[in-house]
C-alpha cells in the first residue's frame, strides 16, 4: 500500500506542473493587470511598480522564476494586499474555511446518506417521493438564496443566530453558514445514495443475507450499504475539495474571513501570485482527496487492487 | 462494393438502436412525473419564448411612478393615491390643485394659479404614468383657473416592479429565455466536444486513450471558478461567447461517460462486422458508436442543462452575468436576494420560476435515466 501511495504522489507531480503552467499563462494573457486601477497611475510610477515586482521581464523569464520559487515553497507577495505574502494570506484564512467546510461535509454526508437510505427502503412510496422532491429542490435553489433566507428567518426574525461575521466562532455564529453550505451537498449525497442503494438492495448478496435470516438492520447497513456507498465515496473527493476550500457565496453573505473569497477577488483583480496560490491550493486538495478516496475504495471493494 | 457494403453496414444495426430508443420512450411515457415535467417544460418554454411578444410591457420599459410596486392582481393606480399624484404634477407645473374627482376611468381636475395658466400644463399631467389623454375643457377666472379632463391609465403589475420601476413579470419572461438559451447552448457545445472526444479516446484505446484521459484528469484539477472567471475576463461582456466557452470546459464528464460506453461497444459483433465490411474507423465511430451512446448522453444532457443554469446564476451573483437592461433568472434572483427585506416579491417570483424550471429538468432527467436503464425499475 505504501508503494501505491508513493507512486500516486509521484504521478501527481507532472499533473501539478501542468496545472500551474496552464493557469500561469491563462491569467497572464487575460487583459488588464494588477496595477490597472480605476484611476490610472502615472507612467513612471507604473514602470517602477512593474520593475519592483519583476513584471517588466519577458514572460518566460517570469515563468521560470515563478516555478523556481514555487519549488522552494515561495508563492511570492500579493500584489493587491500589500505587505502580505500569498502564503500568509492563505494560511490566515484557510482555517476558517476548513472549520466551516468540515462541519458542512459531516452534515452533508451523514444526513445525505441517511436520507438516501430511508428513501431507497421506501422506494416509490410517499416518503420516497417527498424526500426526493425536497432533495431536488435543495439541488436547484442557489445558495445565495438559501443564505439570505436563513439569515432573515433565524437571525433577523427569531434572533437565534447572528446574521454574519465570525464572532467568537461559536455555535451562534457558525450554524447558518454551515447549514447553507451543507444543504446542496446533502441533496446530492441523498440522491446518489438512493440510486445506488436501490440497486444494491436487489443484489444477490443482499437476497442471500436476507435468506439467512439476518436482521433487516444488519442486511441494510452491513451488506447493502457497503456496496451502495461506493458512488458516494467517488463523489466525496471533488465535493470535499470544493467545500473545504471555501465558498465565495457563503463567505460573502455571512462575512466569513475564509479563503473562498480569494478565488474570485484575486482573479478579478489580476493579483497574479494570489491567483496562482489558490489554484495550487485547490489542485493539492483535489489530488490528495482523490488519493484518499482510492484508498477507501480499495478498503471497501475487495475487487480493487493497489496497482 | 464499398457502397453496397457501407449501405448494409450502415442500416443493419439501425433497427436495433431505434427499437431500444422506442422502448425507452414507452417506459418514459409511463412515468407520470417525467411526463408532467416534460409538459411543464414545454409550457414554460413557450411562455419564455412567446410571452414577451404578447405581454403589454417590455422588459426594459421604466414606469417612474411605480418603483418597487408590490404585486397585485388589481390594476394600478389604486384610486386613493391618485389625488396625491395629481397634486405632485400640479406642483411641478407651478400651479395648485383646486379640486379632483374620479368618475370611473376618467378624472376631472381644477388647477388654479396667480398668473394665467398655459394650456400646455397638460404635458405635466401626461408625464405621470398614471394619467393619459389629458385636455383642457374649461378655462375661467381670466385664464387663472383651468379644468382638465382625461383618463386614468390602468396598469397591471401581477408580480410587481423592480427597483427601477420595470415590470417584474416581463423581466422574468425575458430572463427565463436567456437562462434556457444559455443552458441549452453550453450543453450543446459540451455535448459535441464530449461525445467526439470520448468516442475517439475509447475507440482508439491504448496509448492514445491514456494520453487523452490524462488530459481530462489534468483539466479536472483546475479550479472551475478560476477558469470561468478568466473566460469572462477574456470574452468581456459577450454573454453568448462566455457560455460557448463554459460549454467548452463542461465536457469532461460527458467525455468520460461516452468513453466508458465506447469501450464496451467496440467489442460488440456489429462493430467487428462493420470493420470486416471495410468501413474506416471514423465511419464506424460516426455510424455505430455514437448513435449507440445516445441513452446515457441524453440523461447527462438533462443533468447538464440545470447545472449550467445554476452556474449562470452564480456568475450573476458575482456581477459577471448578463448586462442590464437584459437579465436572466439568476440575475433577477441575485437582485431579489439583495432586497429580501424591502421587496420580498423580487426574490419570491423569480425563484419560483427558476426552481420550477430546474425541478422539471431534473425530474425529466431522472425519468429518462430510469427509462434508458431498465435494471433500475
Amino acid at each position: 500500500m505504501l508503494r501505491f501511495v508513493l507512486r500516486r504522489l509521484l504521478s501527481a507531480i507532472p499533473t501539478m506542473f501542468i496545472v500551474v503552467t496552464i493557469s500561469f499563462f491563462l491569467i497572464r494573457f487575460a487583459p488588464g493587470g494588477p496595477f490597472n486601477l480605476e484611476r490610472a497611475l502615472p507612467p513612471q510610477i507604473m514602470a517602477n511598480m512593474m520593475r519592483a515586482y519583476q513584471l517588466d521581464q519577458p514572460l518566460w523569464v517570469q515563468y521560470v522564476h515563478y516555478i523556481w520559487n514555487v519549488l522552494h515553497l515561495d508563492f511570492g507577495p500579493s500584489y493587491i494586499y500589500r505587505d502580505f505574502t500569498v502564503t500568509q494570506l492563505i494560511f490566515q484564512s484557510l482555517p476558517y474555511s476548513l472549520e466551516i467546510g468540515s462541519f458542512a461535509m459531516l452534515i452533508a454526508v451523514g444526513g445525505g446518506v441517511a436520507v438516501g437510505i430511508f428513501a431507497a427502503l421506501r422506494q416509490n412510496r410517499a416518503l420516497d417521493y417527498s424526500l426526493m422532491s425536497l432533495a431536488t429542490i435543495g439541488l436547484t435553489v442557489p445558495n445565495f438564496v438559501v443564505g439570505p433566507v436563513l439569515s432573515l428567518i433565524f437571525a433577523v426574525g427569531l434572533r437565534w443566530a447572528s446574521a454574519g461575521g465570525w464572532g467568537n466562532g461559536g455555535f451562534r455564529d457558525l450554524t447558518l453558514p454551515i447549514i447553507a453550505l451543507a444543504l446542496p451537498q446533502l441533496a446530492i449525497f441523498a440522491r446518489l445514495t438512493r440510486g445506488s442503494m436501490i440497486e444494491a438492495l436487489r443484489a444477490d448478496s443482499v437476497r442471500t443475507a436476507r435468506a439467512y435470516g439476518l436482521p433487516a438492520r444488519v442486511v441494510v447497513v452491513v451488506h447493502a450499504l457497503r456496496a451502495a456507498i461506493l458512488p458516494v465515496v467517488t463523489y466525496l473527493a471533488p465535493a470535499a475539495a470544493n467545500v473545504l476550500t471555501g465558498s465565495v457565496v457563503i463567505e460573502t453573505i455571512f462575512a466569513i474571513p475564509g479563503v473562498g473569497r480569494y478565488f474570485v477577488t484575486a482573479a478579478l483583480n489580476r493579483d497574479y501570485t494570489l491567483v496562482m496560490g489558490t489554484v495550487v491550493l485547490i489542485a493539492v486538495f483535489i489530488i490528495v482527496f482523490n488519493l484518499m478516496v482510492d484508498l477507501v475504495y480499495a478498503a471497501l471493494d475487495p475487487r480493487v487492487r493497489y496497482d | 462494393m464499398t457502397d453496397a457494403a457501407s449501405a448494409i453496414g450502415g442500416s443493419a444495426p439501425a433497427p436495433v438502436g431505434r427499437s431500444l430508443t422506442r422502448l425507452a420512450l414507452r417506459r418514459l411515457l409511463r412515468n407520470r412525473a417525467a411526463v408532467a415535467s416534460a409538459v411543464f417544460l414545454a409550457l414554460i418554454s413557450a411562455l419564455y419564448v412567446f410571452g414577451p411578444y404578447v405581454y403589454p410591457h417590455a422588459y426594459d420599459e421604466v414606469f417612474e411612478s411605480y418603483v418597487r410596486t408590490p404585486p397585485s392582481l388589481r390594476p394600478y393606480p389604486l384610486s386613493d393615491t391618485l389625488e396625491q399624484v395629481m397634486a405632485t404634477a400640479a406642483g411641478e407645473a407651478h400651479v395648485s390643485l383646486g379640486s379632483f374627482q374620479l368618475t370611473g376611468p376618467d378624472f376631472r381636475a381644477t388647477f388654479t394659479a396667480d398668473k394665467p395658466i398655459d394650456p400646455r400644463v397638460t404635458r405635466y399631467v401626461d408625464r405621470a404614468d398614471e394619467f393619459d389623454d389629458s385636455r383642457v375643457v374649461d378655462t375661467g377666472d381670466g385664464g387663472k383657473s383651468v379644468v382638465i379632463e382625461g383618463t386614468v391609465r390602468r396598469i397591471y403589475f401581477p408580480m410587481g416592479t423592480d427597483g427601477n420601476g420595470r415590470d417584474l413579470f416581463a423581466r422574468i419572461m425575458i430572463g427565463g429565455r436567456i437562462s434556457l438559451t444559455v443552458g441549452i447552448l453550453a450543453t450543446f457545445v459540451s455535448l459535441v466536444i464530449g461525445v467526439a472526444y470520448g468516442a475517439i479516446s475509447g475507440f482508439a484505446g491504448g496509448r492514445t486513450d491514456n494520453v487523452m484521459m490524462r488530459v481530462v484528469e489534468i483539466l479536472y484539477s483546475l479550479p472551475f471558478v478560476f477558469l470561468v472567471i478568466v473566460l469572462v475576463v477574456f470574452f468581456g461582456r459577450n454573454f453568448i461567447l462566455i457560455f460557448v466557452a463554459i460549454g467548452a470546459i463542461e465536457w469532461l464528464d460527458m467525455a468520460r461517460i461516452v468513453r466508458g460506453q465506447t469501450l464496451s461497444l467496440k467489442r460488440r459483433e456489429f462493430v467487428a462486422a462493420a470493420a470486416a465490411m471495410g468501413l474506416s474507423d471514423w465511419q464506424i465511430i460516426r455510424r455505430h458508436i455514437i448513435p449507440n451512446t445516445v441513452g446515457p448522453v441524453i440523461v447527462f444532457v438533462t443533468i447538464l442543462v440545470p447545472r449550467v443554469i445554476l452556474l449562470e446564476s452564480f456568475l450573476s451573483f458575482l456581477g459577471l452575468g448578463v448586462q442590464e437592461p437584459l437579465t436572466s433568472l439568476g440575475a433577477l434572483i441575485a437582485e431579489g436576494a439583495a432586497n429580501i427585506e424591502a421587496a420580498p416579491w423580487l426574490l419570491i417570483f423569480p425563484s419560483i420560476f427558476f426552481v420550477a424550471t430546474l425541478f422539471a429538468l431534473n425530474f425529466l432527467g431522472d425519468g429518462l435515466r430510469d427509462a434508458f436503464d431498465p435494471r433500475d425499475r
